[in-house]
């Protein structure tokens, strides 16, 4: 795509255009946007059009982009999938949004996701749920799910998502795109509104492994304005993209192919690793012994950061206010119970607790120290592979509404992607193939910190093997 | 039972939430489910353990006390109630 625009082939406005009929045609079925530009992503693309005519053009001049409604855009509302920040109106752009507009890329709006990133199928959106473009009565994933579907629906040529728990791979999984959570500091956090800060990271999904890369190249960085993101020199990831796999080492972590992984799955991953054999690389079983744990680590973790990060949300400084209220303290609490949805407020609540004296040791420090040894479980396995691979999910995905009163099995279908928010480490979700119902099925690549790369390289090359990246969602 | 329907409702007073009597107990139930699940880190002797609060380690990020330009005013308050 990027070449027909600098070989002036085709116009960013043309290519714009095109996107906004896609969305006018299927948007109806796939229910991504939560807000939509088209006039504004017109004006963007005549910009780009004069840049591509100087030549001065960035490294994504054109190209039409949906971002997660979770990142700050300055004048366009942001609203996190939720009641309470249905009208906020940032003032100011996150760093990877000012990145990709410093590139030349077009964005077109801002897409569905679980209220405040908290769900791992969209359907707790405040707004309504998205759906899986290869099967609209399936979930798409979440919490980046608008993500996920514009960009396999073709409502977009990529998006921005966010990853705390695995909301960038597991949705990328389902909905057969690729889907990268980088190293946690890889890329700024600044103006991405906060679930969980030491998880939270965000990342691109993406047609394929080149976009990625390229996506990569444009928000990678150290940023100033986040202290957490780390001074690290920025490759030019296109460089990973490079064919065969002789040398690689790759582990297959045991109790990754748990009980309870759907047999199709597992067939799809095992012919995906089988594939990455061919490509030679060289494949070893490792183990990761506190795999098993990390759910329950997470499910402390992540709601304690949230209970303490959700609190600015008081119907005083931004966000919704109940103005009936005739005290202080029941504006406070009416503000936020009618703001919040369901799962929102369960996770306040285990947070709340979680950190509440008395609890704090059993729970908050207890995961903190399990935290650890999951961290140290893939320090020890980096020392003799290259990178992980295995299943991003347990199941394919589920009909829309068959988990959500249930919790805890939810929290549970997180398993295979949570660890490596915990430590910190890449991830990356690469379509490997598709269920006997068509619903497509992701393999997950997982390296040490800042080894991007050699994610890129392994996917690259499952990739261009099994050749299924052009395949589109047919019946929208 | 690891958790009552009356310490539902405290910890919804500290977060701030007003809860009804049912949301209470379905809330109750739920936690407790999901407190029991994570019991299971009570398997893992973590004695020594140094607990991790952070994912990548970095030392104190600091930077010269610079005026830099910021935030118009104008454009801060935009968002005012």
């Amino acid at each position: 795509m990027q070449e027909l625009l600098a070989t002036r082939q085709t116009s960013a406005v043309e290519l714009t255009r095109d996107v906004l009929a896609r969305i006018e045609k299927v948007e109806d079925k796939v229910k991504a946007y939560i807000t939509l530009d088209p006039e504004g992503a017109i004006r963007q693309a005549e910009a780009a059009d004069r840049e591509l005519r100087a030549g001065t053009g960035g490294m994504l001049c054109g190209m039409p982009l949906s971002i997660k409604d979770v990142l700050c855009t300055e004048g366009m509302r942001t609203t996190c999938g939720s009641r309470i920040l249905e009208n906020f109106v940032p003032p100011y752009d996150a760093t990877t949004v000012t990145r990709l507009k410093e590139s030349g890329a077009v964005l077109l709006g801002k897409v569905s996701m679980d209220e405040f990133a908290m769900g791992s199928t969209s359907e707790n959106c405040a707004f309504g749920a998205p759906r899986n473009p290869w099967n609209v009565e399936y979930i798409c994933g979440g919490s980046s799910g608008g993500s996920a579907a514009s960009v396999a629906a073709d409502e977009c040529i990529a998006s921005l998502g966010t990853d705390t728990g695995g909301s960038i791979r597991q949705p990328a999984s389902h909905c057969g795109v690729v889907g990268l959570k980088p190293t946690y500091g890889r890329v700024s956090r600044y103006g991405l509104v906060a679930f969980a800060s030491s998880l939270d990271q965000i990342g691109p999904l993406t047609k394929d492994v080149t976009d990625c890369a390229l996506m990569m190249n444009v928000i990678s960085g150290y940023d100033a304005k986040d202290s957490t993101s780390v001074e690290k020199l920025v490759p030019d990831f296109r460089r990973a993209l490079t064919d065969g796999l002789r040398g690689m080492k790759i582990g297959i972590p045991g109790e990754y192919f748990v009980k309870g992984l759907d047999p199709e799955v597992e067939k799809v991953v095992q012919q995906g690793i089988n594939i990455l054999r061919e490509a030679g690389a060289e494949t070893v079983e490792v183990s990761l012994p506190h795999t098993d744990y990390c759910v329950a680590v997470y499910y402390l973790v992540a709601p304690a950061e949230a209970s303490s990060n959700l609190a600015r949300y008081d119907g005083v400084r931004y966000g919704f206010r109940d103005k009936a209220s005739e005290t202080l303290l029941d504006m406070y609490k009416n503000s936020r119970s009618q703001g919040f949805g369901n799962e929102v407020k369960r996770r306040i609540i285990i947070g709340t607790y979680a950190l509440s004296s008395g609890y704090y040791d059993a729970y908050y420090k207890k995961a903190s120290q399990v935290r650890t040894l999951i961290t140290e479980d893939f320090r020890k396995v980096f020392e003799t592979c290259d990178v992980l691979a295995s299943p991003v999910t347990t199941t394919p995905a589920w009909k829309l509404a068959e988990k959500i009163d249930d919790p805890l099995s939810m929290y549970l279908s997180d398993i295979l992607t949570i660890s490596a928010n915990l430590a910190g480490i890449p991830g990356i979700s690469v379509p490997c193939g598709f269920s006997n119902a068509g619903l497509p099925i992701g393999l997950q690549i997982q390296g040490a910190h800042f080894q991007e790369e050699k994610l890129l390289t392994a996917a690259y090359n499952l990739e261009q093997r099994l050749n299924i990246a052009h395949l589109r969602p047919e019946n929208l | 039972m690891k958790i009552t329907p009356q310490e539902i409702s405290n910890v919804a007073n500290l977060a701030r939430l007003n809860m009804s009597q049912e949301e209470v107990e379905a809330m109750a139930r739920q936690l407790d489910e999901i407190l029991t699940y994570v019991a299971k880190l009570n398997e893992l002797d973590t004695e020594d353990i140094k607990p991790t609060t952070h994912a990548i380690s970095i030392v104190n990020a600091f930077r010269e006390d610079e005026v830099k330009s910021s935030l118009p005013k104008d454009k801060a308050l935009n968002g005012m109630l």
